[in-house]
């Protein structure tokens, strides 16, 4: 039994930035690197599915990034999750989710697993994207915002829970092996015990580039392009200054007036 | 001329009326001798046919299904058939957890260009542009799709106002084609019961996001929502965290602040599943630490600052 996980390491600006000189992304040097926190509760899926089956049962976790993007591979092997991937060639470096989508796609051919999970979102630009559109690539059934899962090994059927507005759920089978989803709120995330951490160090992560997967550049198209990208105009808050004590008078001062009191 | 497609959609045979906006977003960037047409699917299509007769709407595509079941197999076929009859050069949909489901899929499939949560459309030079947003909200990112016939976005809600006024649709009836499903519906889920904690009805919320840090900080906030006669509100994972009930959740997947009039977000980073809920309030103050905090493009007042530190200076003026 073999569920894959591809995750993403996620992008979290720092409280000031700026811009690229050409446009098109935020330099680099205020950046934050992390695995995307939907990703964490795909991966703890994936490895309670995984405990509860026992023996010979594994998680691969796989990424599609240059080699900083390790950490967020290494996070997911801390968890538990038995080893990595990590596809990178540097004709990628534009590449928008259904591109990586296409990348993901070999992956899963060649890993051959019985789910795939995804998170919900990433939490840097929410695309809500990548899962579905492998899914779309792979030809397999697909669920996304999986709020609750019931899938037993083995089993040509899973039942789970779809997300939806306003707190709603719609409760759904699914036909295995399936491309999921998965929602914040599903589990409760384990942290990476200091063991998982050294054992981590030793767990085998393969890199791939194109050419391993039988890809060639033109295979891997995006569906957009970034024309530009820019800091958005300032909203109309009107900013309080002060010490904290001179803040809370004034925040005191507008609550008082709006309740009449 | 073009043609432009928009997939509305219904839940158990309730319309659902973020395809308005889907449709207003058409509208947006629709040219004068443009065809817009509205694809609906359901058990009996028709019944929908007043909900899409809005401005802008040439025609409304009835397309009957077995059920009123959402399939996602089922939604990517009729994108499929009627991207290839009719060529579309822009597709539409509201950014919901539906179209998270199939979108991103059909997308994929057919080398359509995507992209998701749009805010804004519009031709530059002869080229579809749409922006959306990144870095958690804090950059806009415009996007253009080369070589690329036609383009699906979904839209993301409570941007557009909802295409409204009285349109003149003709209505083409269709069968839905046949396709395998993968997915079976079995039920619904309702929210839990709110016990008596009213997000909905209340017209000042406190609400508190992750920046509160601990479980064991919630309880001053508890008290001083109380002192201030606000109901307390929260973000997601301090539901999900169980610090606080699902019914105090403000957002898309939780509360709708109906009735709000003044809404104080500390610690709550401002993101779009949560404006969802609480955006449209009158007055929004934001207490956050990062200044670029993307709660602070929708707020009235803002203090940028600790929580903690504003909490306990508040608590002296009532
Ligand atoms: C389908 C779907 C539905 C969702 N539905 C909802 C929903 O209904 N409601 C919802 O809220 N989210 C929802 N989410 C989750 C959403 O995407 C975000 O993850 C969530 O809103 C983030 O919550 P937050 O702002 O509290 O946390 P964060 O984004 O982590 O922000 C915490 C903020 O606190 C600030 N901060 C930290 N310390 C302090 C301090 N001491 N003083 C002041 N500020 C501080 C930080 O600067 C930061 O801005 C949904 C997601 C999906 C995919």
């Amino acid at each position: 039994m073999k569920i894959l996980v591809p995750v993403k390491q996620v992008s979290i600006l720092d409280d000031e930035f700026e811009m690229r000189d050409d446009g098109h992304g935020v330099d680099e040097d205020f950046f934050e690197k992390d695995l995307n926190e939907f990703d964490h509760f795909a991966v703890e899926e994936a490895l309670l599915i995984k405990e509860a089956a026992g023996e010979g049962a594994e998680v691969i976790v796989v990424t599609v990034g240059d080699g900083e993007t390790d950490d967020a591979l290494r996070t997911a092997l801390a968890k538990g999750a038995e080893r990595g991937i990590r596809v990178w060639d540097d004709s990628l470096a534009d590449a928008d989710s259904i591109a990586i989508a296409k990348v993901l796609a070999k992956v899963v051919e060649r890993e051959a697993p019985d789910m795939v999970f995804t998170g919900a979102q990433s939490a840097d630009f929410g695309h809500a994207t990548t899962g579905m559109a492998l899914a779309g690539l792979l030809g397999w059934p697909h669920a996304a915002v999986v709020s609750k899962l019931d899938f037993m090994p083995g089993a040509g059927t899973a039942t789970l829970h779809r997300e939806l507005e306003g707190g709603l759920e719609e409760i759904m089978t699914i036909q295995c092996p399936a491309v999921l989803s998965i929602q914040l709120g599903i589990n409760q995330p384990r942290y990476a015990s200091l063991r998982g951490i050294r054992q981590a160090k030793q767990k085998p992560v393969e890199e791939l580039d194109l050419d391993d997967l039988g890809l060639g550049g033109s295979d891997v198209t995006s569906a957009s392009r970034v024309r530009r990208m820019y800091a958005p105009e300032k909203g109309q808050a009107e900013i309080i200054e002060g010490s904290a004590a001179e803040q809370a008078a004034r925040l005191a001062e507008i609550i008082k007036e709006l309740r009449g009191i | 001329m073009a043609e432009i497609l928009v997939i509305a959609e219904q839940r158990d045979g309730a319309f659902r009326s973020a395809s308005l906006e889907a449709i207003a977003a058409a509208n947006s960037v629709k040219g004068e001798d443009d065809r817009l047409a509205v694809a609906i699917i359901g058990a009996d299509p028709n019944a929908f046919v007043s909900d899409l007769s809005v401005e802008g709407v040439d025609e409304v595509i009835a397309i009957k299904a077995g059920s009123n079941d959402f399939q996602p197999d089922l939604v990517e076929a009729v994108v499929a058939t009627l991207a290839e009859a009719r060529k579309p050069a822009l597709i539409a949909a509201a950014h919901g957890v539906d179209a998270w489901s199939y979108a991103p899929t059909v997308a994929a499939k057919l080398g359509f260009g995507f992209a998701s949560d749009v805010q804004a459309l519009r031709y530059e030079d002869g080229q579809l542009v749409a922006t959306r947003a990144g870095y958690a909200e804090k950059v806009l990112v415009d996007l253009d799709f080369p070589g690329k016939e036609v383009v699906l976005v979904t839209i993301r809600t409570n941007v557009f106002d909802p295409a409204g006024g009285v349109g003149a649709p003709t209505v083409t009836a269709m069968d839905a084609p046949a396709c395998e499903v993968s997915t079976t519906h079995v039920g619904w889920k309702e929210p839990e019961d709110a016990g008596g904690i009213d997000i909905p009805g209340s017209d000042f919320i406190l609400s508190i996001g992750r920046g509160v840090g601990d479980e064991s900080n919630v309880e001053q906030f508890l008290e001083m929502a109380d002192q201030l006669g606000a109901t307390l509100g929260c973000s997601r994972p301090i539901a999900d965290n169980g610090w606080l009930p699902k019914a105090r959740q403000v957002g898309q997947s939780g509360q709708l602040a109906a009735n709000c009039r003044l809404y104080i977000a500390m610690g709550v980073s401002g993101s779009v599943q949560h404006q969802w809920g609480m955006k449209h309030v009158e007055t929004i103050v934001a207490v956050n630490t990062d200044p670029e905090a993307s709660i602070f493009s929708i707020a009235r007042y803002g203090v940028v600052g600790d929580m903690f530190e504003i909490a306990e200076e508040l608590e002296n003026h009532f």
